[in-house]
């Protein structure tokens, strides 16, 4: 539940967007974020985006990740 | 593994001899550093402990016997996240009651709970569990519910609110605490400077930590090099996600559908405005108003040592049920259930959770 991976928006639809984690992909709501915009990375939290994040910061720990192969 | 992660280790060494330091941090953490072995590679006098921050872990016994109570009532359907369903209340788990005929669902989303309620005549009760993180995302999914007039949605609302355990935590005369590494996720909600106030009335230094391994080592090098310099402030070593402010579109969110109460907590006990409850306006989907159920004090295993551990009075491996009585496959308490638990780590991936 609290454990979050930076996941990438891909498309939105009204106040849902489709995000992806290294290929796979969810459905993330966005009320509770302002102007995300696709391209933009989120930490999804039940469900919920609750905050978009440094895109450097996230792929930063997207490498870092993968590097330890954590995902 | 990379070159800056060495550095920051090294450097957080080369800090901490000169500090015997000890610091907290939440059972997330407390997962984290126990899957990489983190613990280990930091000097011995630099301790972390376990703190009240797995939200399925702070649920006390009382309220999961609420949700047991609801799941025996043969109209309702309970929707709930998926660790829930396996933290034993005082004589059951809302697994067994699966087990026995309850209609329990497990969701990813609260708003797959409203979604259901929709489509059937059943009554759907929400489990709403967690500090300000999935609080946000509850109230939308109730502020749905009500604006689509659904007459078979409710609520058991457990929310938590962080601060007031926070202070509780200082309060508790079994646990001395030198730092604190606070949790990313919440703060991304209540904003870094929701700790100000904290910090300076406790002198006692907090950072702000994200949850992947470069990002935690980032934070303890930062709360070493306070404490080594006698310092204490609010620092945020997770800028990338979090804000001073924090996300003002969640906590109003929280404060339309929320206000705080008294909230037991595993561990904690009573937490005066420690927990949420649902306002006035949405008294209509409580769900211990509709089914006149209450929330009382309920009964742990006496066996299971939860409390201690999450005040980070107690390593898991200091409990006599630790591996024997209690495993994640036969729990005794919710720290060996959730993933993110202290015991649950510490059994996974050993050392000291
Ligand atoms: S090991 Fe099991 S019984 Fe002991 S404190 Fe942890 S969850 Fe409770």
């Amino acid at each position: 539940m609290c454990v979050a991976v930076p996941s990438k928006i891909v498309e939105i639809d009204g106040d849902t967007a489709t995000v992806e984690v290294t290929g796979t992909r969810s459905h993330a709501r966005l009320d509770l974020i302002e102007d995300a915009e696709v391209g933009d990375y989120v930490l999804v939290h039940a469900g919920f985006a609750i905050t978009t994040i440094d895109a450097e910061e996230a792929e930063e720990t997207l490498a870092l990740m993968t590097e330890v192969g954590l995902i | 593994m990379s070159g800056a992660r060495e550095r920051i280790i090294a450097e957080a060494r080369g800090l901490a001899e000169q500090v015997c330091a000890v610091a907290d941090r939440p059972a997330t953490l407390a997962h984290q550093f126990a899957r990489y072995g983190l613990g280990q590679m930091l000097p011995p006098q630099v301790e972390l402990l376990s703190g009240p921050g797995c939200p399925v872990c702070v649920t006390s016994a009382g309220e999961i016997d609420a949700a047991l109570a609801l799941a025996r009532l043969p109209e309702v359907t309970i929707a709930t996240f998926g660790d829930m369903v396996r933290v034993p209340g005082s004589d059951s788990t809302l697994a067994h009651e699966r087990a026995r005929g309850a209609d329990v669902r497990v969701m990813l989303s609260p708003m797959e709970a409203v979604e259901l309620a929709e489509k059937t005549d059943r009554q759907v009760v929400l489990l709403g569990v967690g500090f300000e993180t999935t609080a946000p995302g509850v109230a939308v999914a109730v502020a749905e519910a009500k604006r689509r007039g659904l007459s078979n949605f409710t609520v058991l609302c457990t929310h938590k609110r962080l601060m007031p355990a926070l202070e509780a935590l200082m309060a508790a005369e079994d646990v001395a605490i030198d730092g604190l590494l606070a949790p990313g996720h919440v703060s991304t909600v209540i904003g870094w400077g929701a700790y100000r106030d904290f910090v300076a009335r406790h002198h006692v230094p907090c950072v702000v930590a994200g949850f992947e391994p470069h990002e935690m080592l980032r934070a303890i090098l930062a709360l070493v090099r306070q404490l080594a310099e006698g310092r204490a402030q609010v620092e945020n070593a997770y800028p990338g996600a979090v804000t001073e402010r924090g996300n003002l579109k969640a906590l109003a969110a929280i404060d339309r559908v929320f206000e705080p109460t008294d909230a037991e907590w595993r561990g904690l006990g009573i937490i005066p405005a420690g927990g949420m409850k649902l306002r006035a306006a949405y008294a209509d989907l409580d769900a211990t108003k509709r089914f006149g159920i209450s929330i009382e004090e309920g009964r742990e295993d006496p066996r299971c040592r939860c409390g201690e551990v999450l005040r980070g009075a107690l390593r898991p491996p200091e409990c006599g049920a630790f591996g024997r009585a209690c495993t994640p496959a036969h729990p005794l308490g919710p720290c060996m259930v959730s993933s993110e638990g202290a015991c649950a780590a510490a059994y996974k991936y050993g050392g000291a959770g």
